[in-house]
């Protein structure tokens, strides 16, 4: 085929394009995959039992504002990533922000307690249970945001496949924050970071064959 | 080079709004600058600079499928360059060759050269047509290759003008899938 010819073909008819697609298929698979997460929570697991009590009330928004910060910054990075060439434009460190915010808090908690209180704190009641059910949940958010992100063609594979693992882990976690009893700081930053870290990795891992176009 | 940037630019935003003949400028003029690209960083790289022209066909075909990802608040060349560069390694990754050139370079050494002499690619459009679905080869036969309008054409195999646009869409990218899958069973075979 000459170069010519194909070039005659494509600039035919050419359709006006919807410039706002990328970021509205993306939203879309996200709020989609939070609404998935969100209905697994409440009809497999269920809505934490505790709910009127005072500590629920305390430590409950705390974890939602760290999952939904990271839930945030991460979906903003991630359009911004996903684009060709969006890794020359995208400051992908920032998404750690929340990250570095927890464990410095959870690290004053520590401070701040007797030692003998630590592995309490640390290990909590249901770890077993937050380790198996934040990747878990996070699988249908993945292959959704996986699914958006393969229509905006990015060009740098492993990058993005860790943050759209990384996403789709904050989107689970913060669905599951409203079943789970564990409240300490330190918890969190073990079991819901270390979730998050893990389905991040798993989207580096996978990155380079799912996103490939 | 800030003029060609601006002038690039402005042909893709006019191509983004439906202006058929911007889009055909814009893709001449990028074919002869990729072709000057590839040329060289495949001579570098001890490669055939005959597969240039595969490359460059690929290349277009991928700026024009993926130009919806263009953002207007972002300026053009870095675009054009990731997808020329992602190009070049899927290329090299399917061929399975060295990929330590293709790294390290500025967006601008894209916009530098320029290379007229074009030649033929490697791929047979007919032959990759006929591997399409029926709907979406004939959408394409008759909106981008006899140039009905999308309405005649709807008119002609009895579909909605959507139909008709997602189906040129559809084979477009299918068109690019037969091409990537063609040159990996030619490697292998």
């Amino acid at each position: 085929m000459k170069t010519d010819e194909l070039i005659s073909m494509l600039g035919t008819n050419v359709e006006r394009v919807d410039r706002q697609k990328v970021v509205r298929t993306l939203a879309a698979a996200i709020l989609v995959g939070l609404a998935a997460a969100f209905c697994v929570m409440l009809f497999v697991l269920g809505v934490r039992t505790d709910l009127p009590k005072a500590s629920a009330a305390t430590y409950l928004p705390l974890k939602l504002v760290f999952t939904v910060a990271t839930l945030v910054l991460t979906s903003i990075a991630l359009i911004k990533l996903a684009r060709p060439g969006g890794e020359r434009r995208t400051p992908v460190a920032l998404v750690a922000i929340p990250f570095v915010v927890i464990m410095l808090l959870a690290g004053l908690t520590l401070a701040s307690v007797p030692s003998t209180h630590w592995d309490q704190m640390i290990v909590g009641d249901n770890w077993l249970e937050c380790l198996l059910s934040i990747p878990l949940i996070a699988i249908a958010p993945f292959a959704l945001i996986i699914w958006a992100v393969r229509q905006a063609a990015p060009t740098d594979l492993v990058r993005t496949g860790a943050l759209a693992g990384l996403v789709a882990g904050s989107v689970s976690a913060a669905a599951y924050a409203l079943h789970c009893t564990d409240d300490s700081l330190p918890f969190i930053v073990l079991w819901y970071g270390g979730t998050i870290a893990a389905c991040t990795l798993a989207g580096a891992t996978l990155g380079p064959r799912l996103l490939r176009w | 080079m800030a003029t060609i940037e601006a002038e690039l630019r402005d042909l893709m935003v006019a191509g983004l709004d439906g202006d058929s003949a911007a889009h055909r400028t814009l893709l001449a003029q990028l074919s002869r600058r990729l072709r000057a690209y590839y040329k060289v960083r495949l001579e570098r790289i001890g490669r055939s600079p005959a597969e240039a022209e595969d490359l460059v066909q690929e290349a277009l075909l991928a700026i024009h499928i993926q130009r919806h990802t263009y953002t207007l608040s972002e300026p053009f060349t870095p675009w054009v360059y990731a997808i020329a560069r992602y190009k070049l390694i899927d290329h090299l990754r399917r061929t399975r060759a060295q990929m330590t050139d293709a790294s390290l370079e500025e967006a601008g050494e894209l916009l530098a050269e320029d290379d007229h002499i074009a030649s033929e690619s490697a791929y047979d459009l007919r032959r990759l047509l006929g591997q399409l679905p029926a709907k979406m080869r004939q959408a394409i036969q008759c909106v981008k290759i006899d140039g009905l309008s999308v309405a005649e054409a709807a008119n002609r195999c009895r579909v909605s003008e959507a139909a008709i646009k997602v189906n040129v869409h559809r084979g477009l990218k299918r068109l690019a899938a037969a091409i990537a899958r063609e040159k990996e069973t030619h490697e292998d075979g």
